[in-house]
């Protein structure tokens, strides 16, 4: 049986075959129709064989790829006079956390992104996209600042986690995150999230407690990441492929639980491999729930919001 | 049920772990030594021997040192609550296997007939020094106290039932942070709190913390940090990240004050810390300047 990565390596010399026979065609005037129909169905073969076998722990692998474009990607494909705000008025500025106003058709919305790096040096600078408590105050400002202004907020989640380390602890990390939880649960405009990538645990619902979630096909959200899973319950970080399986961590699972809203198709490989078609149907979703949330008046909306959260939780009560 | 029987002498077991063994990631269990409770106990700080019953009448506070051994929910009930006060709410709760994760019935069943409760957290009605509140109180030795789907709901009901029947809410943390074998529906307790709080404040509420040892994780980045008022017991461990989980990625060892509530107290997240036998005084002065005067 072939791997994920070879089915996509076939996949590419088969569309290259495919590109060859059309030059010729050009060029030569030779008629190939029928052989370039033939490869294309042998592509959706291909195709369909990867989607069907995909694992959990394939998508994790797919949520963290390389070329997997981030939230700085996706605002500047998506919205119009992007402004980006800097800081926390506090502390400093947080570069995993990337945040500004812009416009979207004709409604003007605030911004904010867990931001991973696009390349080794980038993602340095970024902390490959794990967020400071100065990143979760900075978040948090420019989402009171949206509400003075009556903005909806649009965030874009991907990050492994909160950062964890000495400094974040002496800056309160989980204060910070506590504090977006509670605060969020109270904003009297409408929330959107989408997770592009890796929903790591308080780190990813610090930015998530929203009226909207949605979940890209391949981006994963969870308690922890696979591997402190399985570090933790069995002692063994090298069985993440295992948590995985178990974690309920996809996107169909997470739809089940009710826990999200929609799935956002991606094509065979991920969302690098057709940015556009993926961000144009991240810009229908935010045009459409934007059209519906914005008809809500404040006190529904947050309502509404709550009884999202206040459903969370599966218990029975024994005698 | 009635009260007294909440309060029997029915623990055998104590537990004898050092503070800062315990800075481990969220839900992580460990084996508790315990001793049987006719023996003498060794105090992990000074090492004086002590006997069991001297250090129960203490408050579980070391004679010599002042150790602050770990107590469970029922013991801290006693010591918070004036006698015959408490009343419980939603005691036989209980967890349902969200993610089908193996054994996980079993687990449970075993920390339910050892500790005589059901999940990690005790809550309802009680008054200190004569005010009357509604209180919860996290048990450390029910699965490090994790926060699953039962911690959650039992939480918020108790955030709901302060605000309904306008009480001050006082919860004792003790958690080594989200449930990992109920998965995404731990993570989402953190916002569930975390929302009933918001109404509760917005309401005017009361909401006072005491942090007590050990603090991690899930619950640190929800309702253990959100209190209008927070107070650690001396000597606490608090934190975000378990500090193995620190020590590993700086490779370094930390000092044994990091993530402390005195490390808190000195970075601003804190605002005062008290020792186990100060308090409920402290509780109820605290209290009697939030009473409305009549
Ligand atoms: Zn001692």
């Amino acid at each position: 049986m072939m791997t994920i990565r070879e089915k996509e390596q076939k996949i590419e010399e088969l569309n290259l075959k495919i590109s060859e026979l059309k030059l010729i065609e050009e060029n030569e005037g030779i008629d190939f129709q029928e052989q370039i129909e033939e490869l294309n169905d042998k592509i959706k073969e291909i195709e369909d064989l990867i989607v069907k076998e995909m694992t959990p722990w394939d998508r994790v692998l797919t949520s963290r790829e390389k070329k997997r474009p981030t939230a700085l990607e996706y605002i500047q494909e998506i919205f119009e006079d992007f402004v980006e705000l800097h800081g926390d008025r506090y502390f400093g500025d947080d570069k995993a956390i990337v945040g500004g106003i812009a416009r979207i058709d004709d409604f003007k919305v605030t911004v904010i992104g867990e931001q991973k790096g696009m390349n080794t040096k980038d993602n340095i600078y970024r902390n490959f996209g794990m967020p400071a408590p100065e990143g979760y105050r900075k978040a948090l400002r420019l989402m009171k600042q949206a509400e003075k202004f009556n903005r909806p907020i649009i965030t874009f989640i991907d990050t492994p986690g909160a950062f964890c380390g000495v400094s974040a602890e002496e800056r309160g990390q989980g204060e910070a995150i506590a504090r977006n939880l509670m605060e969020m649960a109270g904003l009297k405009v409408p929330v959107i999230s989408f997770i592009i990538g890796e929903g790591g645990s308080g780190g990813a619902l610090a930015v998530a407690v929203s009226d909207k979630i949605y979940m890209l096909e391949n981006s994963i959200y969870g308690v922890l990441s696979p591997e402190g899973f399985a570090s933790i319950l069995w002692k063994d970080g090298s069985r993440a492929q295992e948590a995985a399986d178990v974690m309920k961590i996809t996107a169909e699972d997470l739809a089940d639980l009710k826990i999200i809203d929609g799935i956002i198709k991606e094509p065979v490989g991920g969302a690098h491999k057709d940015f556009k078609k993926v961000s144009t149907s991240v810009k229908e979703i935010i045009l459409s729930e934007l059209e519906s949330l914005t008809k809500l008046n404040k006190s529904e909306l947050v309502n509404k919001r709550y009884e999202r959260f206040r459903a969370f939780g599966e218990f029975k009560i024994v005698e | 049920m009635p009260i007294g029987e909440l309060f029997r002498k029915n623990y055998k077991y104590i537990e004898l772990t050092k503070k800062n063994e315990a800075g481990k990631l969220e839900g992580e269990e460990k084996a508790v030594p315990s001793i049987p409770d006719d023996l003498l106990i060794k105090c992990p700080s000074c090492s004086e021997k002590l006997y069991k019953e001297a250090l129960a009448e203490n408050m579980y506070c070391c004679t010599a040192c002042g150790h602050h051994f770990r107590i469970n929910a029922r013991e801290r009930l006693q010591e918070i609550a004036d006698e015959g006060s408490f009343e419980e709410i939603d005691r036989t709760m209980v967890s349902v296997n969200t993610l089908d994760y193996p054994e996980y019935e079993k687990k449970i069943a075993s920390y339910q007939e050892k500790s005589g409760n059901y999940d990690g957290v005790v809550t309802g009605t009680c008054s200190i020094e004569g005010h009357k509140v509604v209180i919860g109180v996290m048990d450390s030795t029910f699965m490090m106290g994790s926060m699953g789907s039962v911690v959650g709901e039992k939480i918020t009901r108790a955030i709901e039932m302060a605000d309904a029947e306008k009480l001050p809410l006082v919860i004792f943390t003790a958690s080594g942070g989200a449930r990992m074998q109920e998965g995404i529906m731990s993570l989402m307790q953190m916002a569930k709190t975390s929302s009933a709080l918001k109404r509760f404040s917005d309401n005017g509420g009361l909401y006072i913390t005491v942090i007590t040892d050990p603090t991690t994780g899930g619950v640190t980045a929800s309702f253990a940090m959100l209190g209008d008022i927070i107070i650690g017991e001396k000597g606490a461990l608090i934190g975000f990240a378990g500090k193995r989980v620190i020590e590993q990625t700086i490779k370094q060892k930390l000092p044994d004050e990091f993530q402390t509530v005195e490390f808190l107290l000195e970075h601003g997240f804190i605002d005062a810390i008290a020792p186990r036998e100060e308090l409920k005084e402290l509780l109820a002065r605290i209290l009697s300047l939030h009473q409305e005067v009549q």
